[in-house]
Protein backbone atom coordinates (compact mmCIF):
# COMPACT_ATOMS: atom_id res chain seq x y z
CA UNK A 1 0.00 0.00 0.00
CA UNK A 2 1.10 3.50 -0.42
CA UNK A 3 1.80 6.04 2.09
CA UNK A 4 -2.10 7.48 1.77
CA UNK A 5 -5.03 6.63 -0.24
CA UNK A 6 -7.33 8.60 -1.05
CA UNK A 7 -11.07 7.57 -2.05
CA UNK A 8 -13.83 9.85 -3.05
CA UNK A 9 -17.60 8.40 -2.37
CA UNK A 10 -20.42 9.63 -5.51
CA UNK A 11 -23.94 8.78 -3.91
CA UNK A 12 -27.27 10.27 -3.58
CA UNK A 13 -28.69 11.54 -0.03
CA UNK A 14 -30.12 8.35 1.57
CA UNK A 15 -28.25 5.69 0.00
CA UNK A 16 -25.48 5.52 3.05
CA UNK A 17 -22.27 6.58 1.21
CA UNK A 18 -21.89 8.88 3.88
CA UNK A 19 -21.90 5.99 6.54
CA UNK A 20 -20.05 3.66 4.17
CA UNK A 21 -16.90 6.33 4.48
CA UNK A 22 -17.05 6.46 7.96
CA UNK A 23 -17.27 2.34 8.35
CA UNK A 24 -14.47 2.45 6.16
CA UNK A 25 -12.33 4.92 7.82
CA UNK A 26 -13.36 2.64 11.39
CA UNK A 27 -12.50 -0.71 9.83
CA UNK A 28 -8.65 0.98 8.50
CA UNK A 29 -8.08 2.67 11.73
CA UNK A 30 -8.83 -1.07 13.09
CA UNK A 31 -6.16 -2.05 11.45
CA UNK A 32 -3.75 0.70 13.00
CA UNK A 33 -3.99 3.33 9.93
CA UNK A 34 -4.13 7.25 10.52
CA UNK A 35 -7.78 7.57 8.80
CA UNK A 36 -10.59 10.91 7.76
CA UNK A 37 -13.93 9.80 6.87
CA UNK A 38 -15.53 12.85 6.26
CA UNK A 39 -18.55 14.15 3.92
CA UNK A 40 -18.83 17.48 1.66
CA UNK A 41 -21.85 18.96 3.32
CA UNK A 42 -24.23 21.15 1.24
CA UNK A 43 -28.37 21.49 1.21
CA UNK A 44 -28.63 17.77 1.72
CA UNK A 45 -32.08 16.07 0.80
CA UNK A 46 -32.89 12.40 -0.23
CA UNK A 47 -31.92 11.27 -3.64
CA UNK A 48 -29.89 14.63 -4.10
CA UNK A 49 -26.20 14.12 -5.24
CA UNK A 50 -23.61 14.24 -2.28
CA UNK A 51 -19.95 13.86 -2.26
CA UNK A 52 -17.91 11.98 0.84
CA UNK A 53 -13.91 11.22 1.65
CA UNK A 54 -11.24 8.94 2.87
CA UNK A 55 -8.14 8.99 3.51
CA UNK A 56 -5.58 6.43 4.95
CA UNK A 57 -2.47 6.05 5.85
CA UNK A 58 0.81 5.17 7.75
CA UNK A 59 1.25 8.34 9.16
CA UNK A 60 -0.24 11.59 10.94
CA UNK A 61 -2.79 13.00 8.52
CA UNK A 62 -2.63 17.34 8.96
CA UNK A 63 -4.58 18.28 5.58
CA UNK A 64 -8.04 19.29 5.45
CA UNK A 65 -9.18 19.94 2.22
CA UNK A 66 -11.78 17.83 -0.10
CA UNK A 67 -9.87 15.29 -2.37
CA UNK A 68 -9.47 16.28 -5.86
CA UNK A 69 -6.91 13.95 -6.99
CA UNK A 70 -8.66 10.73 -5.66
CA UNK A 71 -7.23 7.53 -6.01
CA UNK A 72 -10.27 5.45 -5.88
CA UNK A 73 -13.60 7.03 -6.75
CA UNK A 74 -17.16 4.72 -5.45
CA UNK A 75 -20.12 5.19 -7.34
CA UNK A 76 -22.85 3.95 -5.28
CA UNK A 77 -25.44 5.14 -7.63
CA UNK A 78 -25.10 4.60 -11.58
CA UNK A 79 -27.68 7.40 -12.27
CA UNK A 80 -24.75 9.75 -11.18
CA UNK A 81 -22.71 9.11 -14.61
CA UNK A 82 -25.08 11.22 -16.36
CA UNK A 83 -24.68 14.21 -13.78
CA UNK A 84 -21.74 14.12 -12.18
CA UNK A 85 -18.06 14.45 -13.70
CA UNK A 86 -17.37 11.56 -11.32
CA UNK A 87 -13.83 10.31 -13.08
CA UNK A 88 -12.77 14.44 -12.45
CA UNK A 89 -8.98 14.12 -11.20
CA UNK A 90 -9.06 10.60 -10.62
CA UNK A 91 -5.69 9.16 -11.33
CA UNK A 92 -4.98 6.41 -14.09
CA UNK A 93 -3.20 4.25 -11.96
CA UNK A 94 -5.92 4.10 -9.66
CA UNK A 95 -9.38 2.06 -10.19
CA UNK A 96 -13.33 3.31 -10.06
CA UNK A 97 -16.21 0.57 -8.73
CA UNK A 98 -19.39 1.48 -10.09
CA UNK A 99 -22.88 -0.23 -8.41
CA UNK A 100 -24.89 -0.85 -11.69
CA UNK A 101 -27.12 -3.72 -12.98
CA UNK A 102 -25.21 -3.00 -16.29
CA UNK A 103 -21.89 -4.84 -18.04
CA UNK A 104 -18.54 -2.92 -17.86
CA UNK A 105 -18.51 -2.34 -21.70
CA UNK A 106 -21.98 -0.34 -21.28
CA UNK A 107 -20.77 1.73 -18.13
CA UNK A 108 -16.92 2.70 -19.61
CA UNK A 109 -18.28 4.93 -22.53
CA UNK A 110 -19.75 7.08 -19.65
CA UNK A 111 -16.36 7.45 -18.19
CA UNK A 112 -15.43 10.20 -19.90
CA UNK A 113 -12.07 8.62 -21.89
CA UNK A 114 -10.92 7.23 -18.07
CA UNK A 115 -7.91 5.40 -18.51
CA UNK A 116 -7.57 3.25 -14.82
CA UNK A 117 -9.36 0.13 -14.27
CA UNK A 118 -13.19 0.02 -13.97
CA UNK A 119 -15.14 -2.59 -12.18
CA UNK A 120 -18.78 -3.08 -11.48
CA UNK A 121 -21.00 -4.74 -9.05
CA UNK A 122 -24.40 -5.22 -9.01
CA UNK A 123 -25.15 -4.07 -5.34
CA UNK A 124 -29.01 -3.95 -5.57
CA UNK A 125 -29.06 -8.21 -6.49
CA UNK A 126 -26.66 -8.33 -3.25
CA UNK A 127 -28.32 -6.47 -0.80
CA UNK A 128 -31.75 -7.92 -2.01
CA UNK A 129 -30.19 -11.63 -1.90
CA UNK A 130 -28.33 -10.90 1.67
CA UNK A 131 -30.66 -8.56 3.51
CA UNK A 132 -34.12 -8.27 1.57
CA UNK A 133 -33.46 -4.82 1.36
CA UNK A 134 -31.64 -1.98 -1.00
CA UNK A 135 -28.82 -0.82 0.83
CA UNK A 136 -25.79 -0.78 -1.68
CA UNK A 137 -23.49 1.10 0.86
CA UNK A 138 -22.38 -2.61 2.59
CA UNK A 139 -21.61 -4.06 -0.30
CA UNK A 140 -19.83 -0.75 -2.21
CA UNK A 141 -17.53 -1.20 1.24
CA UNK A 142 -16.52 -4.37 0.21
CA UNK A 143 -15.96 -3.61 -2.81
CA UNK A 144 -13.36 -0.70 -2.40
CA UNK A 145 -11.59 -2.56 -0.05
CA UNK A 146 -10.80 -5.17 -2.07
CA UNK A 147 -10.32 -2.65 -5.43
CA UNK A 148 -7.67 -0.80 -3.08
CA UNK A 149 -6.26 -3.09 -1.14
CA UNK A 150 -5.98 -1.50 2.14
CA UNK A 151 -6.37 -4.30 3.86
CA UNK A 152 -6.40 -8.42 3.67
CA UNK A 153 -10.06 -9.88 2.96
CA UNK A 154 -10.32 -11.87 5.97
CA UNK A 155 -9.15 -9.14 8.52
CA UNK A 156 -11.87 -6.95 6.89
CA UNK A 157 -14.49 -9.13 7.92
CA UNK A 158 -13.77 -9.31 11.06
CA UNK A 159 -13.60 -6.05 11.99
CA UNK A 160 -16.69 -6.15 10.43
CA UNK A 161 -17.96 -8.06 12.02
CA UNK A 162 -16.60 -6.08 15.27
CA UNK A 163 -17.95 -3.10 13.77
CA UNK A 164 -21.74 -4.53 13.29
CA UNK A 165 -22.01 -5.69 17.01
CA UNK A 166 -21.14 -2.93 17.48
CA UNK A 167 -23.25 -0.44 15.18
CA UNK A 168 -26.24 -2.94 15.30
CA UNK A 169 -26.52 -3.72 19.07
CA UNK A 170 -30.26 -3.41 19.24
CA UNK A 171 -30.70 -5.28 16.18
CA UNK A 172 -28.77 -8.18 15.75
CA UNK A 173 -30.60 -10.33 13.26
CA UNK A 174 -29.74 -7.53 10.75
CA UNK A 175 -25.57 -8.75 11.22
CA UNK A 176 -25.22 -11.81 9.22
CA UNK A 177 -27.20 -10.24 6.35
CA UNK A 178 -24.80 -7.45 6.39
CA UNK A 179 -21.84 -9.73 6.32
CA UNK A 180 -23.47 -12.22 4.05
CA UNK A 181 -23.61 -8.52 2.05
CA UNK A 182 -20.04 -8.15 2.57
CA UNK A 183 -18.54 -11.25 1.11
CA UNK A 184 -20.90 -12.07 -1.12
CA UNK A 185 -19.60 -8.53 -2.89
CA UNK A 186 -16.04 -9.82 -2.23
CA UNK A 187 -16.84 -12.48 -4.67
CA UNK A 188 -18.89 -10.76 -6.99
CA UNK A 189 -17.31 -7.74 -7.49
CA UNK A 190 -16.22 -8.07 -11.60
CA UNK B 1 -2.00 4.77 28.45
CA UNK B 2 -3.24 6.92 25.96
CA UNK B 3 -6.59 5.77 24.26
CA UNK B 4 -6.56 5.33 21.03
CA UNK B 5 -9.72 6.00 19.07
CA UNK B 6 -11.49 7.64 15.72
CA UNK B 7 -13.82 10.23 16.87
CA UNK B 8 -15.10 13.24 14.84
CA UNK B 9 -14.11 16.67 16.72
CA UNK B 10 -18.39 16.81 17.97
CA UNK B 11 -17.88 13.78 19.44
CA UNK B 12 -14.57 14.24 21.25
CA UNK B 13 -15.83 17.38 22.42
CA UNK B 14 -18.65 15.20 23.76
CA UNK B 15 -16.36 13.28 25.59
CA UNK B 16 -14.58 16.05 26.82
CA UNK B 17 -17.98 17.07 28.37
CA UNK B 18 -18.85 13.66 29.61
CA UNK B 19 -15.58 13.59 31.52
CA UNK B 20 -15.60 16.58 33.08
CA UNK B 21 -19.53 15.95 34.04
CA UNK B 22 -20.14 19.55 34.96
CA UNK B 23 -23.49 20.64 36.94
CA UNK B 24 -25.71 22.06 34.17
CA UNK B 25 -26.14 22.00 30.35
CA UNK B 26 -28.66 23.98 28.61
CA UNK B 27 -28.63 24.04 24.95
CA UNK B 28 -30.50 25.09 21.35
CA UNK B 29 -29.44 22.85 18.32
CA UNK B 30 -27.71 24.33 15.51
CA UNK B 31 -26.21 22.73 12.93
CA UNK B 32 -23.16 21.92 13.16
CA UNK B 33 -22.75 21.92 16.83
CA UNK B 34 -26.08 20.12 17.08
CA UNK B 35 -23.86 16.34 17.47
CA UNK B 36 -22.30 17.95 21.01
CA UNK B 37 -25.63 18.30 22.89
CA UNK B 38 -27.20 15.20 21.21
CA UNK B 39 -24.20 12.93 21.82
CA UNK B 40 -23.87 14.16 25.61
CA UNK B 41 -27.54 13.79 26.23
CA UNK B 42 -27.43 10.27 25.33
CA UNK B 43 -24.41 10.16 27.89
CA UNK B 44 -26.62 11.51 30.34
CA UNK B 45 -29.74 9.30 29.69
CA UNK B 46 -27.75 5.99 29.92
CA UNK B 47 -26.43 7.14 33.13
CA UNK B 48 -22.97 8.08 32.50
CA UNK B 49 -23.00 11.58 33.00
CA UNK B 50 -25.44 13.23 35.66
CA UNK B 51 -25.43 16.54 34.72
CA UNK B 52 -28.76 18.82 34.32
CA UNK B 53 -29.47 19.29 30.68
CA UNK B 54 -32.12 21.77 29.76
CA UNK B 55 -33.82 21.68 26.34
CA UNK B 56 -34.42 25.54 25.80
CA UNK B 57 -36.35 27.31 23.28
CA UNK B 58 -33.69 29.18 21.51
CA UNK B 59 -30.18 30.04 22.39
CA UNK B 60 -31.36 33.53 23.43
CA UNK B 61 -32.52 31.27 26.62
CA UNK B 62 -29.84 28.61 26.44
CA UNK B 63 -27.47 31.49 27.55
CA UNK B 64 -29.43 32.97 29.86
CA UNK B 65 -29.86 29.74 31.54
CA UNK B 66 -26.68 29.11 31.67
CA UNK B 67 -26.23 32.83 33.11
CA UNK B 68 -28.52 31.65 35.69
CA UNK B 69 -27.10 28.24 36.40
CA UNK B 70 -23.07 30.16 36.39
CA UNK B 71 -24.25 32.90 38.78
CA UNK B 72 -26.07 30.17 41.15
CA UNK B 73 -22.66 28.09 41.72
CA UNK B 74 -23.06 25.49 39.01
CA UNK B 75 -19.96 24.67 36.65
CA UNK B 76 -21.82 25.17 33.10
CA UNK B 77 -21.26 25.14 29.46
CA UNK B 78 -22.97 25.21 26.25
CA UNK B 79 -22.50 24.51 22.77
CA UNK B 80 -23.51 26.61 19.38
CA UNK B 81 -22.91 27.74 16.28
CA UNK B 82 -23.47 30.93 13.98
CA UNK B 83 -26.11 32.22 14.02
CA UNK B 84 -27.34 30.64 17.33
CA UNK B 85 -24.49 32.43 19.12
CA UNK B 86 -25.67 35.68 17.14
CA UNK B 87 -28.80 35.27 19.19
CA UNK B 88 -27.06 35.07 22.51
CA UNK B 89 -25.58 38.02 21.63
CA UNK B 90 -26.58 40.61 24.28
CA UNK B 91 -26.02 37.68 27.01
CA UNK B 92 -22.81 36.69 26.30
CA UNK B 93 -21.84 40.46 27.28
CA UNK B 94 -23.43 39.72 30.86
CA UNK B 95 -21.54 36.41 31.04
CA UNK B 96 -18.00 37.94 30.97
CA UNK B 97 -19.10 41.03 32.69
CA UNK B 98 -20.71 39.24 35.43
CA UNK B 99 -17.53 36.87 35.41
CA UNK B 100 -19.08 33.70 35.05
CA UNK B 101 -16.68 31.18 33.92
CA UNK B 102 -18.97 29.53 31.43
CA UNK B 103 -17.94 26.78 28.85
CA UNK B 104 -19.05 27.35 25.01
CA UNK B 105 -18.18 24.38 22.53
CA UNK B 106 -18.41 26.97 19.47
CA UNK B 107 -18.47 25.22 16.05
CA UNK B 108 -17.44 27.62 13.47
CA UNK B 109 -19.83 28.36 10.83
CA UNK B 110 -20.38 31.38 8.77
CA UNK B 111 -23.23 34.19 9.60
CA UNK B 112 -25.75 34.48 6.83
CA UNK B 113 -26.24 35.98 4.36
CA UNK B 114 -26.48 34.27 1.90
CA UNK B 115 -27.72 31.44 3.76
CA UNK B 116 -24.71 28.99 4.63
CA UNK B 117 -24.28 26.10 6.67
CA UNK B 118 -20.17 25.70 6.40
CA UNK B 119 -17.40 26.91 7.86
CA UNK B 120 -15.66 30.10 8.53
CA UNK B 121 -15.09 32.31 11.70
CA UNK B 122 -17.31 35.03 11.27
CA UNK B 123 -19.31 34.31 14.43
CA UNK B 124 -15.90 33.93 16.60
CA UNK B 125 -14.99 37.19 15.64
CA UNK B 126 -17.96 39.29 16.02
CA UNK B 127 -17.57 38.25 19.50
CA UNK B 128 -13.99 39.32 20.01
CA UNK B 129 -14.64 42.12 21.96
CA UNK B 130 -17.32 40.46 24.06
CA UNK B 131 -14.98 39.82 26.93
CA UNK B 132 -14.89 35.80 26.90
CA UNK B 133 -12.02 34.14 26.33
CA UNK B 134 -11.42 32.20 22.78
CA UNK B 135 -8.98 29.51 22.22
CA UNK B 136 -9.13 27.39 18.47
CA UNK B 137 -8.16 24.25 17.30
CA UNK B 138 -7.04 22.64 14.14
CA UNK B 139 -8.12 18.90 14.68
CA UNK B 140 -10.31 17.01 16.99
CA UNK B 141 -7.57 16.10 19.08
CA UNK B 142 -6.93 20.39 19.13
CA UNK B 143 -10.19 20.30 20.43
CA UNK B 144 -10.76 17.82 22.88
CA UNK B 145 -7.88 18.99 24.38
CA UNK B 146 -8.59 22.39 24.87
CA UNK B 147 -12.29 21.54 26.09
CA UNK B 148 -10.15 19.60 29.04
CA UNK B 149 -8.31 22.68 29.74
CA UNK B 150 -10.62 25.41 29.41
CA UNK B 151 -12.41 24.85 33.25
CA UNK B 152 -9.06 25.54 34.75
CA UNK B 153 -8.70 28.83 32.80
CA UNK B 154 -11.88 30.31 32.93
CA UNK B 155 -12.63 29.70 36.81
CA UNK B 156 -8.68 30.50 37.51
CA UNK B 157 -9.64 32.76 40.61
CA UNK B 158 -7.25 35.19 38.71
CA UNK B 159 -9.42 35.15 35.55
CA UNK B 160 -13.23 34.47 36.31
CA UNK B 161 -14.11 34.94 32.62
CA UNK B 162 -16.02 32.50 30.04
CA UNK B 163 -14.33 30.44 27.48
CA UNK B 164 -14.78 29.91 23.93
CA UNK B 165 -13.73 26.61 22.80
CA UNK B 166 -13.48 26.55 18.94
CA UNK B 167 -13.31 24.49 16.14
CA UNK B 168 -14.16 24.55 12.41
CA UNK B 169 -17.72 23.58 11.39
CA UNK B 170 -17.89 20.27 9.76
CA UNK B 171 -14.02 20.49 8.60
CA UNK B 172 -12.55 18.98 12.03
CA UNK B 173 -16.58 18.83 13.67
CA UNK B 174 -18.00 16.21 11.07
CA UNK B 175 -14.40 14.85 10.05
CA UNK B 176 -13.67 11.18 12.09
CA UNK B 177 -9.81 11.30 12.38
CA UNK B 178 -7.74 9.53 14.76
CA UNK B 179 -7.20 10.95 18.18
CA UNK B 180 -5.72 10.38 21.82
CA UNK B 181 -8.32 10.03 24.44
CA UNK B 182 -7.55 10.60 28.03
CA UNK B 183 -8.59 8.05 30.53
CA UNK B 184 -11.61 9.52 32.45
CA UNK B 185 -10.18 9.40 36.01
CA UNK B 186 -7.25 11.64 34.72
CA UNK B 187 -9.18 14.11 33.28
CA UNK B 188 -11.37 14.22 36.88
CA UNK B 189 -7.96 14.82 38.23
CA UNK B 190 -6.82 17.61 35.78
CA UNK B 191 -10.44 19.91 36.20
CA UNK B 192 -10.84 19.32 39.56
CA UNK B 193 -14.00 20.57 41.86
CA UNK B 194 -15.85 23.90 40.88
CA UNK B 195 -15.31 25.47 44.42
CA UNK B 196 -16.44 29.45 43.31
CA UNK B 197 -15.92 31.91 46.39
CA UNK B 198 -19.06 33.63 45.48
CA UNK B 199 -22.12 32.39 44.44
CA UNK B 200 -25.78 32.74 44.87
CA UNK B 201 -26.85 29.77 46.54
CA UNK B 202 -23.89 30.03 48.93
CA UNK B 203 -25.91 29.82 52.51
CA UNK B 204 -25.78 32.36 54.45
CA UNK B 205 -24.13 34.84 52.40
CA UNK B 206 -26.08 37.21 50.68
CA UNK B 207 -24.93 37.97 47.05
CA UNK B 208 -26.05 40.16 44.12
CA UNK B 209 -25.24 39.44 40.67
CA UNK B 210 -25.74 41.86 37.88
CA UNK B 211 -26.61 44.64 39.64
CA UNK B 212 -26.94 48.58 37.89
CA UNK B 213 -23.72 50.29 37.26
CA UNK B 214 -23.94 54.08 37.84
CA UNK B 215 -21.13 55.87 35.96
CA UNK B 216 -19.34 56.29 39.11
CA UNK B 217 -18.64 52.67 38.79
CA UNK B 218 -19.10 50.92 35.62
CA UNK B 219 -15.36 51.96 34.13
CA UNK B 220 -13.95 50.30 37.53
CA UNK B 221 -16.23 47.16 36.57
CA UNK B 222 -14.66 46.63 33.09
CA UNK B 223 -11.00 48.12 34.24
CA UNK B 224 -11.47 44.74 36.53
CA UNK B 225 -12.41 42.63 33.56
CA UNK B 226 -9.65 43.80 31.51
CA UNK B 227 -7.42 42.15 34.32
CA UNK B 228 -8.88 38.99 34.46
CA UNK B 229 -7.91 39.15 30.84
CA UNK B 230 -4.66 40.16 31.77
CA UNK B 231 -4.02 37.96 34.06
CA UNK B 232 -5.66 34.86 31.76
CA UNK B 233 -2.30 34.65 29.69
CA UNK B 234 -0.18 33.06 32.83
CA UNK B 235 -3.06 30.90 33.35
CA UNK B 236 -3.03 29.30 30.29
CA UNK B 237 0.56 28.87 30.11
CA UNK B 238 0.57 27.18 33.57
CA UNK B 239 -2.59 25.17 32.80
CA UNK B 240 -0.34 24.13 29.63
CA UNK B 241 2.23 23.13 31.00
CA UNK B 242 0.25 20.69 33.54
CA UNK B 243 -1.59 19.33 30.75
CA UNK B 244 2.13 18.47 29.17
CA UNK B 245 2.98 17.13 32.31
CA UNK B 246 -0.38 14.43 31.47
CA UNK B 247 -0.40 14.27 28.01
CA UNK B 248 3.01 14.97 26.44
CA UNK B 249 0.93 17.42 24.30
CA UNK B 250 2.71 20.66 24.23
CA UNK B 251 0.49 23.97 23.99
CA UNK B 252 1.08 27.55 24.09
CA UNK B 253 -0.49 31.07 22.93
CA UNK B 254 0.33 29.83 19.26
CA UNK B 255 2.13 26.76 17.20
CA UNK B 256 5.48 28.27 15.28
CA UNK B 257 6.12 25.81 12.63
CA UNK B 258 9.35 25.95 10.94
CA UNK B 259 9.18 29.66 12.08
CA UNK B 260 12.69 29.82 13.18
CA UNK B 261 14.09 31.14 10.21
CA UNK B 262 11.54 31.77 7.92
CA UNK B 263 11.63 34.41 5.08
CA UNK B 264 8.32 33.84 4.20
CA UNK B 265 5.57 33.19 6.81
CA UNK B 266 1.71 33.26 7.48
CA UNK B 267 -0.63 33.67 10.33
CA UNK B 268 -3.86 31.56 10.62
CA UNK B 269 -6.02 29.62 12.73
CA UNK B 270 -7.64 26.45 12.89
CA UNK B 271 -8.07 23.55 10.46
CA UNK B 272 -6.51 25.23 7.79
CA UNK B 273 -3.20 24.98 9.57
CA UNK B 274 -2.78 21.60 8.91
CA UNK B 275 -3.33 22.00 5.64
CA UNK B 276 -0.94 25.08 5.53
CA UNK B 277 1.80 22.71 7.49
CA UNK B 278 2.04 20.45 4.11
CA UNK B 279 2.50 23.68 1.87
CA UNK B 280 5.64 24.51 3.67
CA UNK B 281 7.02 21.24 3.55
CA UNK B 282 6.97 21.53 -0.03
CA UNK B 283 7.91 24.58 0.06
CA UNK B 284 10.95 23.58 2.07
CA UNK B 285 11.60 20.92 -0.34
CA UNK B 286 12.56 22.99 -2.96
CA UNK B 287 14.87 24.95 -0.93
CA UNK B 288 12.06 27.97 -0.11
CA UNK B 289 11.90 29.28 3.81
CA UNK B 290 8.38 29.08 4.22
CA UNK B 291 7.01 28.74 7.79
CA UNK B 292 4.00 29.54 9.69
CA UNK B 293 2.31 30.86 13.14
CA UNK B 294 -0.93 28.67 13.87
CA UNK B 295 -2.70 31.31 16.26
CA UNK B 296 -4.78 28.95 19.26
CA UNK B 297 -5.10 31.71 21.88
CA UNK B 298 -7.10 34.79 20.05
CA UNK B 299 -8.67 36.78 23.31
CA UNK B 300 -6.30 37.20 25.01
CA UNK B 301 -4.13 38.34 21.92
CA UNK B 302 -0.46 37.56 22.94
CA UNK B 303 0.58 40.43 21.10
CA UNK B 304 4.44 40.76 22.28
CA UNK B 305 5.22 37.36 22.48
CA UNK B 306 3.42 36.81 18.17
CA UNK B 307 5.48 40.23 17.30
CA UNK B 308 8.56 38.56 18.93
CA UNK B 309 8.20 35.16 16.77
CA UNK B 310 7.90 37.70 13.91
CA UNK B 311 10.18 39.76 13.57
CA UNK B 312 12.67 38.12 11.03
CA UNK B 313 10.04 37.25 8.36
CA UNK B 314 10.24 39.10 5.38
CA UNK B 315 6.77 39.47 4.09
CA UNK B 316 4.24 37.81 5.91
CA UNK B 317 0.62 36.98 5.42
CA UNK B 318 -2.59 36.96 7.55
CA UNK B 319 -4.93 34.65 6.92
CA UNK B 320 -8.33 35.33 7.80
CA UNK B 321 -11.62 33.23 7.71
CA UNK B 322 -14.06 36.42 8.16
CA UNK B 323 -14.58 39.53 6.59
CA UNK B 324 -14.70 42.81 9.31
CA UNK B 325 -15.67 45.25 5.93
CA UNK B 326 -13.23 48.17 7.22
CA UNK B 327 -11.51 47.60 3.13
CA UNK B 328 -8.34 47.58 5.12
CA UNK B 329 -7.16 44.13 6.97
CA UNK B 330 -9.74 41.30 8.80
CA UNK B 331 -9.27 40.96 12.67
CA UNK B 332 -6.25 38.52 12.79
CA UNK B 333 -4.32 40.96 10.07
CA UNK B 334 -5.60 43.88 12.38
CA UNK B 335 -4.49 42.73 15.39
CA UNK B 336 -1.23 41.25 14.18
CA UNK B 337 -0.16 44.27 12.21
CA UNK B 338 -1.17 46.01 15.66
CA UNK B 339 1.32 43.96 17.67
CA UNK B 340 4.01 44.56 14.87
CA UNK B 341 3.90 48.47 15.19
CA UNK B 342 4.15 48.30 18.77
CA UNK B 343 7.06 46.04 18.64
CA UNK B 344 8.77 48.56 16.04
CA UNK B 345 9.19 45.83 13.17
CA UNK B 346 7.84 45.96 10.17
CA UNK B 347 7.66 42.93 7.87
CA UNK B 348 5.53 43.58 4.66
CA UNK B 349 1.99 41.80 5.56
CA UNK B 350 -0.68 41.24 3.15
CA UNK B 351 -3.85 40.34 4.08
CA UNK B 352 -5.78 37.70 3.23
CA UNK B 353 -9.69 36.69 3.05
CA UNK B 354 -9.95 32.89 2.53
CA UNK B 355 -12.64 30.05 3.05
CA UNK B 356 -15.45 32.44 3.70
CA UNK B 357 -18.40 29.54 3.82
CA UNK B 358 -16.87 26.71 3.56
CA UNK B 359 -14.68 27.72 0.33
CA UNK B 360 -12.18 24.64 0.58
CA UNK B 361 -8.74 25.54 1.34
CA UNK B 362 -5.83 22.97 -0.15
CA UNK B 363 -2.33 22.90 -0.13
CA UNK B 364 -1.99 24.48 -3.65
CA UNK B 365 -4.01 27.42 -2.39
CA UNK B 366 -2.52 28.18 0.53
CA UNK B 367 1.10 27.48 -2.03
CA UNK B 368 -0.42 29.95 -4.01
CA UNK B 369 -0.44 32.94 -0.74
CA UNK B 370 3.48 31.62 -0.18
CA UNK B 371 4.41 32.07 -3.83
CA UNK B 372 2.64 35.93 -3.77
CA UNK B 373 4.84 36.54 -0.56
CA UNK B 374 8.12 35.58 -2.52
CA UNK B 375 6.98 37.20 -5.83
CA UNK B 376 6.67 40.55 -3.36
CA UNK B 377 9.93 40.57 -2.15
CA UNK B 378 11.41 40.02 -5.33
CA UNK B 379 9.98 42.54 -7.19
CA UNK B 380 9.84 44.88 -4.04
CA UNK B 381 6.33 45.77 -4.97
CA UNK B 382 4.07 45.09 -2.75
CA UNK B 383 0.74 45.66 -4.87
CA UNK B 384 -2.59 45.59 -3.35
CA UNK B 385 -2.44 44.73 1.15
CA UNK B 386 -6.02 43.06 1.29
CA UNK B 387 -6.85 40.07 -0.67
CA UNK B 388 -9.28 37.25 -1.23
CA UNK B 389 -7.91 33.74 -1.73
CA UNK B 390 -9.68 31.14 -4.36
CA UNK B 391 -12.40 33.62 -5.35
CA UNK B 392 -13.77 34.25 -8.73
CA UNK B 393 -13.91 38.12 -9.46
CA UNK B 394 -16.27 38.29 -12.39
Amino acid sequence: MKDLIEIRWHGRGGQGAKTAALLLADVAFGTGKYVQGFPEYGPERMGAPITAYNRISDKAIRVHSNIYNPDYVVVVDDSLLDDVDVTKGLKKEGAIVINTEKAKEEIIPKLKGYEGKVYVIDARKVSIAALGKYFPNTPMLASIVKVSGIMEEELFLKEMQHSFEHKFASKPEVIEGNMKALRMALSELA
Amino acid sequence: MAIRERLSGNEAVAIAIRQINPDVMPAFPITPSTEIPQYFSSYIANGKADTVFIPVESEHSAMSAAIGASAAGARTLTATSSCGMALMWELLYVAASNRLPIAMALVNRALSGPININCDHSDVMGARDAGWLQIFAENNQEAYDNFVQAYRIAEHKDVRLPIMICQDGFITSHAVENIELIEDDKVKAFVGEYEPEDYLLKDGEPFHVGPYAVSNYYMEAKRAQAEGMKNAKQVILEVAKEFEAMTGRSYGFFEEYRLEDADYAIVIMGSAAGTAKDAVDKLRAQGIKAGLLKVRVFRPFPAEEIAKALTHVKVLACMDRTESFNNECGPLGAEVKSALFDAGCAPKVINYVYGLGGRDVTVESITSVYEELIKIDETKETGAKYRYLSVRED
